[in-house]
């Protein structure tokens, strides 16, 4: 059995409040006997199969191919159970408070996709939720916002800063640190104090494996790239895992350059961050010279963040993978592209992976595979209130 | 280093715990912050615990939150700190609390520990730095004589406050509660056998903070602590006073008031 990781390269760590060490220690063990034991990973594989809907389909993009001038394929996580990949973290997750005995489960959420997926994995295992979520988000995805109260989970309005997920995520920690002997933190994205970043990835590794497999299946050859969209990292360190022994799969993430990068505005954590410590652990963040975490901006509120998981910060330094990051106005016109070629309505999130395809296409050798993260359902409002903005 | 140890040494030979008060760097604003760390300096703090305003603090509550950001927002810096450690350090020693960020981006901990010895800080509390990533920064500490103050929790499991206790320097933070900074009705009943217990373990005084509010309270703790650190409640004095004079006497008189009930018990 391979030790959990505390670190990646020089990134990572537990940079947390005293209170918090003994709950991650727990955490780390429990992890490391679950992820071994027969009993749970079945349980998790039917829960996978009969409640998730996995494995989520690798879909030949006919259309969209033709558009990116190559074969793509598309990772259909919108069509998992609550619309996004969120849900695979929140079940695992879910399934492990359980088994530690934790009858109180926190999240915090951006988009509102991690918080409906932890409130729906509470909603099934009868444990109580409570979501963090930022005021501004809560306004940008109200239905996510309605969908958690149906599920049964309490949302707390966070109005500090800029009232987005990187307060929500401090919210949910501060949460954590008053209520740590009976509460579970069912972290978002492959982020925060170790073993959160590898939790994560191993309970969202699952796209990857299953895309590896239906692909060879499909193409009888490994892509030639895997892309995907990435805020904390969580759908993008998923997909990407079984695919690093790969030498010939490159990996592409696709950050938020909001606004541009040379506005300020922008979520590009590892394109225009430096090294430093946010939510607990040491990677990749986007501050000021003195240390001040920076505020994030992205139209899409699941990439509105101002770090990234540590693993993405060494996959980055190694060069193993390679990061990009794409304008809400590609992103936009990205998202009315799938659409409209595809019949699939993309989360905004999902559609920053596909604008950069697009502007990246052309009939080099092989075939890609895109993680369709989530569906844009969430995302109506918003993207009606902007192309209004535009046309008025 | 030494400064903390001869500010603890002080308060026991005087038969009381030592005072500590917290305070935020540039909260409400520069003048007023200042006001405060000579109120604190003229009003018996053994030691002035001086809090580097960080946008992201997790270790603390609704009080200390709102300080930091009104802080930064009305300008405040690292080097506001800095300048205030220099003001007060001639005559009371300064132990910064700052977020772990703030001594390791860009400059790195190196430049950090340079400017707050250059300031006359005798030390710093990292709440965000527990046991694993300590070492780096307490070895730069240690060049310039700086004291990297560690914490213990209720949480903490014996052997670790054993461990953590074996490399304090300066003094011992004892969290009192599980939780963020903030004030609270009641002491836990469980204080005083986690005191007990890492007195025992540890070499250097042990201080408690968090939850802390009222003179009452500090003088309770004291009895088993050899310090106490009040900070929510002097952040909330500082900021409803109506400038810099009225923050001053506002902190000053509950400092006297502490010291008074040092001296009932």
């Amino acid at each position: 059995m391979s030790a959990i990781e505390q670190r990646f390269g020089p990134y990572g760590g537990r940079y947390v409040p005293e209170t918090l060490i003994a709950a991650l220690d727990e955490l780390t063990e429990a992890w490391a006997e679950a992820r071994e034991d027969r009993a749970f990973n079945e349980r998790l594989r039917l829960l996978h199969r009969d409640f998730i809907g996995r494995p989520t389909p690798l879909y030949l993009a006919d259309r969209l191919s033709a558009r990116a001038a190559r074969r793509v394929y598309l990772k259909r996580e919108d069509l998992a159970h609550t619309g996004a990949h969120k849900i695979n973290n929140a079940i695992g997750q879910a399934l492990l408070a359980e088994r530690m005995g934790k009858p109180r489960v926190i999240a915090e959420t951006g988009a509102g996709q991690h918080g409906v997926a932890t409130a729906t994995a509470c909603a099934l295992f009868g444990l109580e939720c409570v979501v963090y979520m930022g005021s501004e988000d809560i306004r940008r995805q109200r239905p996510n916002v309605e969908r958690m109260g149906l599920l049964g989970a309490e949302v707390v309005p966070v109005e500090a800063g800029a009232r987005t997920l990187k307060e929500a995520v401090s919210a949910a920690i501060r949460d954590w640190v008053a209520n740590v002997e009976t509460t579970h933190y069912v972290i978002g994205s492959a982020v925060g104090p170790a073993p959160f970043p590898a939790l994560v990835r191993d309970l969202q590794r699952v796209i990857g494996e299953e895309a590896r497999e239906q692909a060879l299946a499909a193409e009888g050859a490994l892509p030639a790239r895997v892309i995907a969209c990435v805020g904390g990292g969580s759908n993008s360190i998923g997909i990407f895992t079984p695919f690093v022994e790969d030498a010939g799969v490159e990996l592409i993430g696709v950050e938020a350059a909001g606004e541009g990068l040379d506005t300020g505005r922008h979520g590009a954590s590892l394109g225009a961050g430096a090294t430093g410590v946010l939510h607990g652990s040491l990677s990749s963040v986007i501050a000021d010279e003195e240390g001040q975490i920076l505020e994030a901006h992205s139209i899409s509120a699941g990439l509105d963040y101002p770090g990234v998981g540590p693993e993405h910060a060494f996959l980055r330094d190694s060069g193993r993978a390679s990061y990009f990051s794409v304008t809400d106005a590609q992103a936009l016109a990205a998202f009315a592209e799938l659409c409209r070629l595809e019949g699939i309505i993309p989360a905004l999130e999902s559609s920053h992976a596909i604008a950069w395809l697009l502007e990246n296409g052309g009939a080099s050798e092989g075939y890609d595979v895109v993680c369709l993260s989530g569906r844009g359902d969430k995302d109506l409002a918003e993207v009606n209130a902007q192309s209004e903005g535009v046309g008025g | 280093m030494e400064r903390i140890e001869v500010a603890f040494r002080v308060a026991e030979d005087q038969g009381r715990p030592a005072l500590m008060p917290y305070m935020m760097a540039g909260y409400p604003d520069r003048e007023s912050s200042l006001a405060v760390a000579e109120s604190y300096a003229d009003n018996g703090a053994d030691l002035v615990e001086l809090g580097v305003p960080f946008s992201d603090p997790l270790a603390d509550g609704p009080t200390i939150h709102a300080a930091a950001t009104a802080a930064l927002e009305a300008g405040a810096t690292l080097e506001t700190a800095f300048e205030l450690c220099e003001a007060i350090s001639g005559r009371v020693p300064v132990v910064f609390m700052v977020y772990a960020n703030m001594v390791l981006a860009h400059g790195g901990v190196g430049e950090f520990a340079r400017r707050a010895a250059a300031a006359g800080a005798a030390g710093a509390i990292v709440p965000d730095l527990p046991l694993e990533e300590a070492e780096p920064v307490r070895a730069a500490f240690a060049e310039l004589g700086l004291a990297l103050v560690p914490l213990i929790a209720p949480t903490t499991p014996p052997e670790r406050r054993a461990q953590i206790c074996a490399v304090a320097q300066g003094f011992v933070y004892v969290v009192s509660t599980v939780g963020t900074t903030g004030e609270r009705d009641e002491i836990p009943p469980q204080l005083a056998a986690l005191v007990t217990a890492t007195k025992a373990e540890a070499e250097v005084p042990v201080a408690v903070g968090f939850g802390i509010g009222t003179p009452e309270q500090a003088a309770q703790v004291g009895e088993v602590a050899d310090g106490v650190i009040i900070g929510s409640r002097l952040v909330r004095a500082a900021g409803e006073g109506g400038g810099p004079e009225a923050a001053a006497s506002a902190v000053g008189s509950f400092l006297r008031e502490t010291r008074a009930a040092f001296a009932r018990r």
